[in-house]
């Protein structure tokens, strides 16, 4: 499919060269309600939604949501009971990219919602190997490993490229 | 010596001899010049300087012979002009035998040769006869950078003097220089280097059958690979090698074979410059290049450009590969074929259809677009590509469209179609038959009906943009096509209001409605009225909002197909009609239905300013008759009616003002002077003769008669009188001024006097220098002094005050500086210092209705640069002088002047305001800090190193804004929190935890506009000195 030859800018031949790509949703539209002093908005699906769709991927120049990893549906919010549950779905079944994709959402989470929230970074279930998928749902369920990790320099670096805007 | 002794002796003077002297074997420099002087003003001749030299010339010591040598050679770079022809021979002839000396001495012979290349008294064969030498004699590459520069210069100049004698040379030449150039490595002298090979290839030299050597010594640089020093003096930048390496490699199609495979070698490369080096050289050799130097390279090349488009993320190299690919195929249509020869292009065409056609398949894979892209690149290099893809691709995505059902799926197939569509354009079919588009019509019309009539609002979009493609096909659509798309635009102009599509669909009404106004009349404009009658008709019940909405749409649908002189004649009589109506009382209608009429109104208006008669058309039909109902609103009742009323209000009139201003700002001066000879004498003398329906109860005396009522309407003598083109003359002038500026002081009606004093600073403006200027100015000033002097007018004296200046600070006025002073001074006054400090920010911000551009008025680009020069400094002043209280007056004036500046030109300011700024942020006024923070932020982001230097205060204040009563604060406070970032990394990190932290709370703001500020905020000062930001 791809014309043969080397590899592209990053060097190496891609997994998957051609994905499915998704739609964009466009910025989410302000309300009057939004502008007006008096009214509360409550944290909402759309909004955590908002925090991790522009994600970069650790493999193509396409976000998280164009690759379909994370979908708005999949977003679980209670602002009252300040709890967060995201669930992810990589692109194939042995994709070796899940730890690192299911790290930078939950690193986004961390530095972009109130400490009061409570939050779960999982796999959707069914879409993974299951023995892996269910390491990793407890890897990152465990603040000392995620931690860990994030002391790990090469580790930060790439989940910073994800979290960085794209220039 | 040979040469010397040929020369006729002379005896060279004395002085001449010390000079020589000195400069021989004294080793100083200044004699060289002094000798060249006296040489051109005559004190000695070329032949007494060679006589003085002597045995200098013949010295056996290298270095001394060299310094002899460059004297003469340093003499004659000043004096060649002087010089005559045997002179000349015989120079050569002693330069050319030097060549062969010592490399000691070679520098200083060069520079003779040099010399002497310039002279226009060179005899025929000398040229061939010295390069012959240098390129025997010299080997080039292993002098220094500036003795090869000499070389170049030597041969660049005899190129431009002695063509036809070089061309003699025959190969011989080229292969002389091919050697002298070889192995070349200073950019400065590539540079000349790649200027004479260019030239070598443009002026026809001979390349002979050196035409691989010449390639080989110059394609070997490419991809330019250089990066200039730091602080390079020369100034030489990668960008000037890669242009003028690039006219080089891209001049000639006898390099084709050779440079093609080092392109395509060079695509694949690692790095993205050379890719787009390698991309842009093709593009550029496809200017010159035919069909048969591409044609054996033609399978490699497509493979590099689409494997590059397929697989880049980079959006230039993708630009850059479809670039390229367009040239190819520009290149392969432009070729003239010989009959029995095969079409390139055609099989070309085939292989990119070949590789792409199946991707176009898959409407939700990554490649899909990268292949649309590459068929419409190559599409559109001609008529002939055009037709080949057109009629390949079309078929197959009309074919696709059916065959995928989603949506988006759809919509995706469409906006390719769409693309193909568009470049059709760009080729105009003079035979109707030959038109490609001809036999897909009725597959095209049906399946973008299908797309305007499907849920998704993405696909009805594409839809409406195809249509308005399609319509712009002359003599495509049938009238049956026009009836039914019509009809869909008509349904699609009132979808509900959070959909986009109505929004296309008037704009696409009003685009084909210039093209076909007759099926708009017929099948739009009739349904527009009966749904305005009908709607107008009722709005109170039930379905009040809806209904008030589609006839809101009703109304702006109207004003969109108003874009051809005839439809305007239908759509302005219904809209009138409409106004009447409710005027007269048949509908209930509150102020909004009018401000609606209005402003569809005014948009009929602006779509009329671009065709004359139109605009005459427009004004005399709606000017009258505003005018009309407005009079008729303002005569006394016995029963005043609510409704009558409405017409009135501060937000209709300025509804109406601005359709004056619109109706009036591009009439022709004949129209205009008719109309101004009838509405000045209405408003001055109650001249009603010329409106429509003019039996009014009373006389109208805007002026002179108390009513209220009729002095509001002095707001549409102000649009009108305002948007005039200067020179037309308006009558009753003076009588008219006096007026105004009376009414200006009335009290109690704020509209009515501040529309007086908007209308008479408005004439002032536009009002020529002179005797009655000053005249009107001086009535101005006097009415200012005395109504700020006494009591109860002092707020209107101030707001003409404030008029007068901005009429003057305008148009660089030089009272202007007076007034302004004056208004400053006004900050202090403890009733009208906040009016004052506000009316700053009205000062340097553009009107709407009056002193506009688009109303002729005088206004200069830099007065805002003015003012700030010129004020600034005594605000600055007046702040720290003034008292405590007053302080945030003179903040909110300068924050209204920083405000509105370029920002180019505050940067500058910035270190002496700095600290006045940062002072500002502690100010509790609300708008101060909001346009404080205004002011920063933009500065943060252009001067960091500056700001860098209050990094601490700039964070405490910022933070303590960030939770500021107000969300717009808020807001403010944390976009610069995020600006903050922008500086110098070392400066921010000592800071980092604590902002961190700080950010946490805002995290959790109540309102979501403020948190997503936060968020952006906050991420960005985590990734701060952290890998991989």
């Amino acid at each position: 499919m791809v014309g043969g030859g080397g590899g592209g800018v990053g060097g190496g031949l891609l997994e998957n060269a051609n994905p499915l790509i998704y739609e964009r949703s466009g910025e989410r539209p302000v309300t009057a309600g939004e502008e007006d002093e008096q009214v509360p908005d409550s944290i909402d699906a759309r909004e955590i939604f908002d925090l991790i769709r522009s994600i970069n991927d650790p493999e193509h120049p396409l976000t998280l949501e164009e690759l379909n990893v994370v979908e708005q549906v999949r977003v679980q919010v209670s602002d009252p009971e300040s709890t967060v549950a995201v669930a992810f779905t990589p692109t194939i079944p042995h994709c070796s990219m899940a730890t690192l994709i299911g790290l930078s959402i939950k690193v986004k989470l961390l530095r972009s919602l109130p400490q009061r929230f409570k939050m779960d970074v999982h796999i959707t279930p069914g879409t993974h190997a299951s023995e892996h998928a269910g390491k990793l749902n407890k890897q990152l369920a465990d603040k000392e490993r995620v931690a860990a990790a994030l002391e790990n320099t090469h580790l930060l670096e790439v989940v910073n490229q994800c979290l960085s805007a794209r220039s | 010596m040979a040469a010397a002794a040929a020369l006729e002796a002379a005896a060279p003077p004395s002085a001449l001899w010390g000079l020589v002297h000195d400069f021989v074997t004294g080793q100083q420099e200044g004699p060289a010049d002094q000798v060249a002087a006296d040489v051109k003003s005559g004190s000695y001749t070329v032949l007494q300087v060679v006589e003085a030299l002597g045995s200098s010339l013949e010295n056996p010591e290298h270095r001394a012979r060299a310094r002899g040598i460059q004297l003469l050679s340093q003499v004659l770079l000043q004096c060649h002009p002087l010089l005559l022809e045997k002179e000349v021979v015989q120079l050569i002839l002693f330069y050319e035998n030097r060549l062969k000396d010592h490399h000691l001495v070679i520098p200083a012979v060069l520079q003779g040769l040099k010399a002497l290349s310039l002279c226009v008294a060179l005899p025929p064969g000398l040229a061939v006869s010295v390069l012959k030498a240098i390129f025997q004699e010299v080997h080039v590459q292993s002098l220094p950078q500036m003795d090869r520069h000499t070389v170049y210069s030597i041969i660049t100049n005899f190129m431009r003097t002695r063509e036809e004698e070089l061309k003699g040379l025959g190969a011989d030449f080229t292969f002389g220089f091919i050697q002298v150039m070889d192995g070349e490595k200073d950019p400065r002298n590539l540079l000349v280097a790649f200027r004479i090979v260019h030239d070598l290839i443009s002026r026809d030299y001979s390349l002979g059958p050196f035409v691989e050597e010449l390639f080989e010594v110059t394609s070997c640089y490419f991809p330019i690979d250089f990066t200039p020093p730091p602080n390079d003096p020369h100034g030489i930048q990668r960008e000037d090698l890669i242009l003028s390496l690039r006219a080089v490699l891209a001049s000639t199609p006898q390099f084709a074979e050779f440079l093609l495979p080092l392109l395509i070698e060079k695509v694949d490369s690692e790095l993205l410059s050379a890719k787009l080096d390698s991309l842009q050289t093709l593009d550029a050799c496809c200017a010159v290049y035919g069909q048969k130097e591409l044609k054996a390279f033609l399978p490699s090349l497509w493979a590099s450009v689409r494997r590059e488009v397929f697989q880049t993320a980079s959006e230039r190299v993708e630009a850059e590969g479809l670039a390229a690919l367009h040239s190819l195929t520009a290149c392969l249509s432009r070729s003239v074929l010989r009959a029995d020869a095969e079409d390139l292009l055609d099989s070309f065409l085939s292989s990119i259809l070949q590789d792409c056609r199946h991707h176009l398949c898959e409407p939700d894979m990554k490649l899909v677009w990268p292949s649309a892209k590459l068929l419409q690149a190559a599409a559109g290099a001609s008529a002939r590509a055009c037709d080949h893809v057109t009629s390949n691709v079309l078929p197959l995505l009309l074919e696709q469209f059916h065959k995928h059902s989603q949506s988006n799926q759809r919509r995706t197939i469409l906006d390719m179609i769409l693309g193909f569509l568009k470049l059709q354009q760009k080729w105009g079919h003079e035979d109707k038959d030959q038109r490609p588009l001809g036999s897909f019509k009725d597959q095209l019309c049906s399946l973008v009906f299908m797309a305007l009539t499907d849920p998704s609002t993405q696909l009805q979009l594409a839809g409406i943009r195809t249509l308005t493609v399609l319509g712009a096909q002359p003599d495509l659509l049938s009238s049956g096509d026009l009836e039914l798309a019509v009809g869909h635009l008509y349904r699609l102009s009132f979808l509900e209001e959070d959909s986009q599509s109505w929004v296309a669909a008037l704009e696409a009404s009003g685009a084909l409605a210039t093209l076909y106004p007759v099926a708009f009349s017929n099948h739009l404009v009739p349904r527009l009225a009966e749904e305005l009658h009908a709607g107008g008709s009722d709005l109170t019940g039930r379905n009040g909002p809806a209904k008030a909405s589609r006839h809101l749409r009703c109304l702006q649908a109207l004003s969109a197909v108003s874009t051809h002189p005839s439809l305007v004649k239908e759509t302005l009589p219904l809209l009138l009609q409409h106004l009447w109506e409710v005027h007269k009382g048949n509908m209930v209608e509150g102020s909004s239905e009018v401000i609606a009429v209005c402003q569809s109104l005014q948009q009929v208006a602006e779509k009329c300013q671009q065709h004359p008669e139109s605009c005459r058309y427009f004004h005399q039909t709606a000017i009258p008759c505003l005018l009309a109902l407005a009079v008729q609103a303002s005569m006394p009742e016995k029963e005043p009616s609510v409704l009558r009323k409405v017409l009135l209000e501060d937000e209709v009139l300025a509804a109406m003002v601005s359709v004056f201003g619109t109706a009036t700002t591009h009439l022709s001066p004949e129209v205009a002077a008719q109309s101004v000879a009838h509405i000045v004498p209405l408003f001055l003398d109650g001249n009603v003769s010329f409106l429509p329906e003019n039996s009014f109860p009373s006389r109208f005396q805007p002026f002179q008669d108390g009513s209220s009522g009729q002095r509001r309407l002095v707001a549409l003598l102000m649009a009108f009188v305002c948007s005039l083109p200067r020179d037309v003359e308006i009558p009753q002038l003076d009588q008219l001024m006096r007026e105004l500026l009376e009414l200006s002081r009335c009290h109690g009606c704020p509209f009515s006097s501040t529309a007086a004093a908007k209308c008479f600073a408005g004439l002032l403006n536009k009002h020529p220098a002179g005797q009655q200027l000053d005249e009107f100015l001086q009535l101005a000033v006097d009415t200012v002094e005395a109504g700020l002097d006494s009591g109860p007018c002092r707020s209107q004296a101030f707001t003409l005050l404030l008029w007068v200046t901005k009429a003057l600070v305008l148009r660089y006025h030089p009272l202007s500086s007076r007034l302004t002073a004056q208004l400053m001074g006004l900050l202090s006054d403890p009733e009208l210092g906040q009016a004052a400090a506000d009316g700053f920010s009205l000062l340097m911000s553009d009107c709407t209705d009056v002193l506009t551009r688009a109303g002729h008025a005088e206004v200069r680009i830099m007065f805002r640069q003015r003012f700030f020069t010129d004020n600034v400094p005594a605000l600055v002043q007046g702040f720290h002088a003034a008292p405590q209280d007053v302080k945030p007056n003179y903040l909110k004036a300068l924050s209204h002047v920083l405000n509105r500046l370029p920002k180019p030109v505050l940067l500058p300011e910035l270190p002496t305001l700095l600290s006045l700024l940062l002072e500002a942020l502690s100010c509790p006024d609300g708008v101060v800090q909001l346009s404080t923070l205004g002011c920063l932020q933009p500065l943060l982001l252009e001067a960091p190193q500056v700001m860098s230097l209050h990094v601490d205060t700039l964070v405490t204040k910022f933070l303590a804004l960030a939770s500021s009563p107000s969300m717009a604060v808020r807001i403010a406070a944390l976009q610069c929190m995020h600006a903050l970032t922008r500086l110098p990394t070392p400066v921010l990190l000592p800071h980092r935890p604590q902002v961190i932290r700080a950010l946490a709370k805002p995290l959790d703001d109540r309102k979501r506009l403020v948190r997503k500020e936060a968020v952006s905020a906050r991420g960005e000062w985590f990734l701060l000195g952290s890998p991989g930001s």
